[in-house]
């Protein structure tokens, strides 16, 4: 994959942006935020076909993030393709901020279902899919899901009517970081074997790893090309992945840095970005 | 007087709808009893069945709604709201997404099917959502009359629709839907009944046979129970200083608790709810559980001799 290095250094930003919103903040989920920047930021400055001189174009792709809490990943793609001005990251959370703590369609531009509640958002990038489908519009849909999060019931619902209803335009990802609020997903309750349970769904599966664009890129492109079945790609990945006190640490899930954390994982951060923004000078 | 369910009234005006709007519909396994089936029939690739799946078919149509297609969603009462309450509130409302909420087999004349389907609190448990407009029709000309209303509102919306065949109180050529307009039926000093749904045949009966009596009432009807006529609920309490209501609902949280809380704040009354008194509902035929559950005349007739 070209341009490899342009996404890793929009990466490292949209992290450093992440939780310096997070401390801002206080409160909120840099786990499952960290976990899935690298496909966040694949898809809002890599793949799909949306910006913010065109959030109404009704041919536009449309991401839906069912892990709603993994928002501030979202919500600083946004900011830096001139949804808003990045200022509005230090209000996430707040009151009369318009940034809340799980999307808000109606408030924030370029939110293209408001989430926040686990299951629902997958069902509706499905409801997405079905209505392009239906007017024969060109977007494609796009879905993060937590590992976690297909432990609802709902999930499997709507892996049902994917499938019966032939969403071949229609991508999920699953941010399998392995943790969850109350630790091991295997132990809490294990959604294993996932790629096995979306096949006989009748899903197309495909397992990389999700921090790596060229794994994304392939696997994605991959997808595109199966035309009569929703896809599903599951994304090994670190969760709190960027911040060496937070990977692979589930008291990460919720909580925001305090000062002295965030200092270290500030620092961590820039870093982390200047090195990337060095490579792409060099390229 | 002719006798039809409001949701054999519903699947005919979404096969008429259906020509002049661009709209989905959805149902989940009851297209032939909420009598989406009929529209499934006539537009075949505007509907999708979810299956037994309810939380995912609200979910899914929100998610239509977002590309700025309307959505009709059916199912019994108990599944469509008891089952998927919080799509309802996240997926449907938070957003403000235009779907419409058609359930049928509201109230106790599901029948025979008992307890398990027959749903008595989807009013009190949808009134308290934030952006959710309720309508509870009373009679199949009502319900048609309704529908393009409610297509046409720019939100969710809830219509309450029912198994049963109940008596048409309104005449098709003259009647015109309001939506959040309580309507006065008819106007008498001694009470007034509020009614919704297919309690205002019933209420309509109670009148006659208090009229006989010398008692004259007035007969309100309360078609859109959120948002509620204020101004119409406090004139007729104020009119008549006796207020009754009568729903095919729990008396907690519906018609009843609406009208009190206007009054309560507003023109405190002395009044009586007719309903369903916390209880399950068991199997039956309807009009036996009408009957048993003073869900008729005799019942508001009562509550207004209680008043006097």
């Amino acid at each position: 994959m070209e341009n490899q290095h342009i996404l890793a250094e929009r990466a490292a930003k949209l992290r450093y942006l992440v939780v310096k919103a997070l401390h801002g903040a206080g409160s909120g989920h840099p786990g499952g935020s960290l976990s899935s920047a690298d496909l966040v930021s694949y898809l809002y400055f890599y793949k799909m076909n949306a910006s913010a001189d065109r959030a109404n174009d009704p041919d536009r792709d449309r991401f839906v993030m069912s892990k709603g809490h993994a928002c501030p990943a979202l919500y600083a793609a946004l900011a830096m393709k001139g949804y808003f001005p990045e200022e509005e990251l230090w209000q996430l959370r707040k009151f009369g901020g318009m940034l809340q703590g799980h999307p808000d369609m109606r408030e924030i531009p370029g939110v293209d279902m408001s989430t926040g509640s686990l299951g629902q958002g997958i069902s509706a990038a499905c409801g997405i899919a079905l209505a392009g489908k239906v007017d024969g519009r060109s977007y494609r849909t796009y879905s993060i899901l937590g590992d976690g999060e297909i432990q609802e019931g709902q999930v499997w619902e709507a892996a049902m009517f994917a499938a019966h209803y032939k969403l071949g335009n229609l991508t999920a990802f699953v941010d399998y970081n392995g943790l969850q609020i109350d630790g091991d997903v295997h132990e809490v309750m294990s959604p294993a074997p996932i790629d096995k349970k979306f096949e006989a769904f009748g899903w197309h599966v495909q397992m990389i790893d999700g921090h790596d664009f060229n794994e994304i890129d392939k696997a994605v492109t991959a997808a595109e090309a199966v035309t009569d079945k929703p896809s599903v790609i599951i994304c090994r990945t670190v969760k709190g992945k960027g911040v060496s006190f937070m990977e692979n640490n589930a008291t990460w899930h919720g909580k925001a840095p305090n000062a002295e954390q965030y200092a270290v994982a500030e620092a961590e951060l820039a870093a982390a970005h200047d090195k990337a923004l060095k490579e792409v000078e060099c390229k | 007087m002719s006798k039809v369910a409001t949701r054999m009234a519903y699947g005919e005006a979404l096969c008429d709808l259906g020509d002049k709007y661009d709209f989905i519909v959805m149902d989940a396994d009851l297209s032939g009893s909420t009598q989406t089936g009929q529209f499934a029939a006539k537009f075949p690739d505007r509907f999708f069945n979810c299956g037994i799946a309810e939380q995912n078919m609200l979910s899914v149509a929100a998610g239509i709604a977002t590309t700025g297609k309307p959505v009709f969603v059916s199912s019994f009462a108990m599944f469509a709201v008891g089952r998927a309450y919080e799509q309802i509130r996240n997926s449907v409302c938070y957003p403000r997404l235009n779907v419409k909420i058609c359930a049928s087999h509201a109230g106790v004349t599901v029948g025979e099917d008992g307890a398990t389907h027959q749903y008595c609190e989807d009013l009190a448990v949808l009134r308290t959502i934030p952006n959710l407009t309720i309508v509870s029709p009373a009679d199949g000309v009502e319900t048609y009359a309704a529908m393009e209303t409610v297509l046409n509102h720019n939100g969710p919306v809830y219509v309450r629709l029912g198994r049963y065949a109940v008596p048409t109180v309104f005449e098709k050529e003259n009647y015109k839907f309001e939506l959040g307009k309580a309507v006065p039926i008819c106007d008498g000093d001694d009470a007034v009944v509020f009614a919704t749904g297919i309690m205002l045949a019933a209420a309509l009966e109670a009148k006659d046979i208090l009229a006989a009596e010398g008692i004259n009432i007035s007969v309100v009807n309360v078609h859109t129970i959120k948002p509620i006529d204020k101004e119409t609920i406090i004139k007729y309490a104020k009119k008549t200083g006796r207020v009754v209501t009568a729903e095919e609902h729990t008396v907690i949280g519906g018609l009843g608790c609406a009208v009190a809380e206007v009054l309560s704040e507003n023109a405190p009354t002395l009044m009586k709810r007719v309903g369903v008194n916390d209880h399950f509902g068991t199997s039956a035929p309807a009009g036996v559980l009408l009957e048993k559950f003073n869900l008729n005349a005799a019942g508001i007739v009562a509550a207004v001799k209680e008043l006097m």
